[in-house]
């Protein structure tokens, strides 16, 4: 890799590049993504280097391991191309299969491909599979065809551009005036303006200011940020390259949490390379500017993602946020003024520039544009990560992408924005995904997690399990997030107990509003989601925990009651075998009984009778 | 409720003076106060706990929140810690404050149920009882964090911190060990606004955070000074020799 002294260099190199990379050349891409990486993505990649040599086709077909290629939940997924065949739940033993079907004999193996769930159509390649077709991949458009260890092939793809534009065509303060008119909202959660933010920045006195890419992605479910740091590192590199020219910032950091070792290795990597291109460094392609960026891992406290608290844990100081005002954009990180953006939106920011502020701003909402990057978990049978544009009903998203829930069952929630999202039912599955019209329904975008939820999932249950989840994080500073979380998530320990009353209802409601208004952050402020919106739209549920002492969708174990059924039991004693308390006796070949003082209500006879008789409730 | 210092009072306005809104009232303030220090000059009352006036405000308690702007873009903020500005509209009894407050009082109660401090203010309040949950009825720390920053601002040596997170937030040592910066000065335990920092002292042995400190007798009446890690570290700040603190204040 050459030292670029100068855009006509690099447009000379990257036209080599280009021609030396046959666009015909058949290429092999097996997702090392986060969901493929554990099904033995490595594996798959290492049997596809035997096989090719096996058939003499090392040398002829190019072996990749690539970024996430969505559609996780059918991982290990390969991508064929130039084709763009497809292969979903590939395993070591179907390599050789793939090889010689597809690459000496360029056939389809037929069990390999897409089949939809509900139509049973097959789709071999990726422009006819729903998951795909009804995506607009902006930020994840390179992730399934790039090799994230590769700069030549970042720059192949038209990578480093905007720096041409923004250095030798673009005032700094033109390049703010585009993303302000881009219409970009930040897209770590909770949706400022960015342009603004950096407007308020670069105005902001100081000779030394500082950017900061938020990487401390921390949902439970979420792993959009996570992708892109893994598979397309150059991406967010550039972006910071362009909010650095806009503010006048001469450092930027990558904040990211430890717990994503490979997003670091391959940060470090990009870095490097970016380093001895001259893309960071001094007089950067001899714009005179200066520029470069270190990588600041987190030791993975979720309250870390919160703007302050990360720059206190960039500082060497304990992780908690500070009051606000004075905001990062007017003193930050050292106390001096300090850009933070999440990921997904530095990722966004060279193709606003290369494409324009218009181009981006004809896509979304009137007050969302462009798309967001969403990871759909849960009860749908397409688990993956998803971009959509902004303003696509949840409905498409969770039955045209996802696919609809496993086994038809009836759809009951979607809960978005992670642990501090609110749950949103049925009624609203035509709500134009938003950032206001979530925050309309008692939900926020948050970083994109997107988790449904079908009849078998209990929403106070999940209330609880959200509640537990930011109880155990909240770093503890201000009254109502510390006290307020420890409360609630005790009166939920009650309810799912049965021993939840009527007025713990009250009083959650009272205590969020006080939370919600006098936490000093937005963990404490938005905790209250989960608790608000479940109590608003699925109040019945609470009322039968408390009332009845009855859990309706069977999850809370104490409110459960095992018995069974004189009519139908043989006296096989399965159940006698399996129960760990001894709780189930009677004379064998006749009806078993349980002894409800004894049942720790574990289930294991209801999942061992083979007759049906043992009945839950 | 902590007594109103003159410093805060009687401030003498320097270069800038803003004009601003409490409770509809117009009043004028230095442009380098903060919400409260401007209230509590001109007679309005704001509940504070976690500041004292000669330490730098943390805002962690949240019961000096007040509300600030106008019609429907209004937010709750510490007045501890937010600066007045020109023609800011400030409430200090809004219906939303007092309710925050007043729900703040009741967690306190229930966390600290043996803090007479809180049951007062609380009383102040119209809260005489909580409606939640007590884990223990013998705790008396509320973590306002008064020690923390008394041994990191005023002592200068760190010697306790926050640890961890909200299930198990506590003030302690590092590592909850010895603390090798711990000079035994025990003003922590001094600013404690609940007394909850424990202390002994014993023969001439003051044990504190787990550690002994031996006292250092005046040479003159016999009478403990300090801790003989207090006088090191007067030495070592002031660059006087050790000898020049061995006589008490009285017999100076």
């Amino acid at each position: 890799m050459p030292r670029f002294e100068s855009v006509d260099h690099l447009t000379q190199y990257r036209r080599e590049v280009k021609a030396r990379l046959d666009p015909e050349r058949p290429q092999v891409l097996v997702c090392a993504g986060p969901g493929c990486l554990p099904l033995g993505s490595e594996e798959v990649a290492e049997a596809f280097k035997e096989a090719l040599a096996e058939k003499g086709l090392d040398a002829k077909v190019a072996l990749k391991s690539s970024g996430c290629q969505g559609l996780c939940a059918l991982g290990v997924r390969v991508l064929i191309r130039p084709q763009e065949i497809t292969y979903q739940k590939v395993t070591v033993e179907d390599v050789p299969e793939i090889v010689e079907t597809t690459l000496v004999n360029k056939a389809i193996v037929d069990r390999l491909i897409y089949q939809d769930p509900a139509t049973e159509a097959k789709s071999a390649h990726k422009g006819e599979i729903p998951f795909y077709k009804n995506q607009q991949p902006i930020v994840l458009r390179k992730l399934d065809i790039l090799d994230p260890e590769s700069l030549d092939e970042y720059l192949a793809l038209g990578g480093y551009r905007s720096l041409r534009k923004i250095f030798f065509q673009m005032t700094p303060e033109q390049v703010v005036d585009a993303v302000e008119s881009s219409g970009l909202r930040g897209r770590g959660g909770a949706g400022f303006p960015t342009g603004r933010k950096w407007r308020i920045c670069r105005e902001a006195e100081g000779a030394v200011k500082f950017i900061i890419c938020n990487g401390d992605e921390g949902d439970p479910g979420a792993f959009m940020d996570r992708a892109v740091m893994e598979g397309d590192p150059h991406a967010v590199i550039e972006g910071m390259i362009v909010g650095a020219y806009a503010i006048g910032a001469r450092q930027g950091h990558i904040y990211v949490r430890h717990e994503y070792p490979l997003a670091v290795k391959r940060l470090k990597i990009a870095i490097e390379q970016a380093r001895e291109a001259g893309f960071l460094g001094k007089n950067i392609l001899r714009s005179g500017f200066d520029f470069d960026i270190k990588v600041s891992q987190g030791s993975g406290a979720f309250v870390c993602g919160e703007e302050t608290a990360l720059i206190n844990s960039i500082e060497g100081f304990i992780g908690e946020p500070d009051n606000r005002p004075p905001y990062p954009a007017q003193s930050g990180l050292f106390g001096l003024p300090t850009v933070i953006n999440n990921v997904e939106t530095w990722a966004n920011v060279p193709e606003i520039i290369n494409m324009g502020a218009d181009w981006y701003a004809a896509i979304g909402t009137e007050k969302s544009k462009g798309t967001k990057v969403f990871s759909l978990v849960g009860a749908v049978n397409h688990t993956g990560l998803v971009e959509v544009p902004m303003g696509t009903s949840l409905r498409q998203i969770v039955y045209d992408l996802g696919g609809g829930i496993p086994e038809g069952r009836p759809f009951k929630a979607v809960q978005t924005g992670g642990p501090s999202g609110g749950c949103i039912p049925e009624q609203f599955l035509d709500l134009p995904v938003d950032y206001d019209s979530l925050q309309e329904v008692g939900s926020i975008m948050g970083s994109g997690g997107m988790i449904v939820m079908d009849n078998t999932s209990c929403m106070v249950d999940v209330a609880r399990y959200f509640i537990g989840f930011l109880h155990a994080e909240s770093c503890g500073k201000c009254t109502p997030c510390r006290e307020g979380l420890t409360q609630l998530k005790y009166i939920y320990e009650e309810i799912t107990s049965g021993r939840g009353e009527m007025e713990h209802l009250t009083l959650m409601e009272d205590l969020c509003r006080a939370m919600a208004s006098a936490s000093i952050c937005g963990l404490g402020q938005s905790a209250v989601n989960p608790v608000l919106s479940t109590l608003k739209y699925f109040r019945d549920e609470y009322e039968a925990h408390i009332k009845e002492k009855k859990c309706p969708a069977l999850v809370c174990r104490p409110l459960l009651k095992y018995t069974i059924d004189p009519e139908t039991c043989t006296g096989c004693l399965a159940c006698v075998r399996e129960c760990p308390v001894g709780a189930i006796s009677g004379v064998k070949k006749e009806a078993q009984e349980i002894d409800q003082e004894l049942c720790i209500k574990c289930g294991l006879c209801y999942e061992v009778c083979q007759f049906d008789s043992v009945k839950r409730e | 409720m902590p007594t109103k210092r003159l410093a805060d009072q009687v401030k003498a306005p320097t270069i800038e003076e803003v004009g601003l809104y409490i409770n509809g009232i117009f009043i004028r303030a230095d442009s380098s106060w903060t919400v409260l220090q401007a209230a509590r000059a001109h007679g309005f009352e704001i509940p504070t706990l976690c500041y004292h006036p000669d330490l730098p405000p943390e805002g962690q308690c949240r019961l000096c929140v007040v509300e600030v702007g106008e019609g429907d873009r209004t937010r709750l903020v510490n007045s501890c810690t937010y600066l007045v500005g020109k023609d800011l509209q400030v409430q200090t009894h809004s219906e939303r404050v007092i309710q925050a407050r007043r729900i703040v009082l009741e967690l306190l109660m229930a966390r600290a149920p043996a803090a007479e401090l809180i049951k007062d203010l609380a009383a102040q309040h119209g809260v005489y009882e909580t409606r939640f949950h007590i884990d223990d009825p013998e705790e008396r720390c509320i973590l306002c964090g008064q020690c923390v920053r008394t041994c990191r601002e005023i002592v200068g040596v760190s010697a306790i911190s926050m640890a961890n997170r909200t299930p198990e937030k506590q003030v302690a040592t590092p590592f909850k060990e010895e603390s090798e910066a711990c000079i035994g000065c025990g003003s922590c335990a001094f600013i404690c606004p609940t007394n909850v920092i424990p202390y002994t002292e014993k023969d001439g042995i003051r044990t504190i955070w787990g550690r002994d400190f031996e006292l250092q007798p005046c040479k003159v009446c016999g009478n403990y000074i300090a801790p003989k890690a207090q006088i090191e570290y007067w030495a070592e700040v002031t660059g006087d020799p050790v000898e020049s603190f061995l006589v008490c204040r009285d017999c100076r």
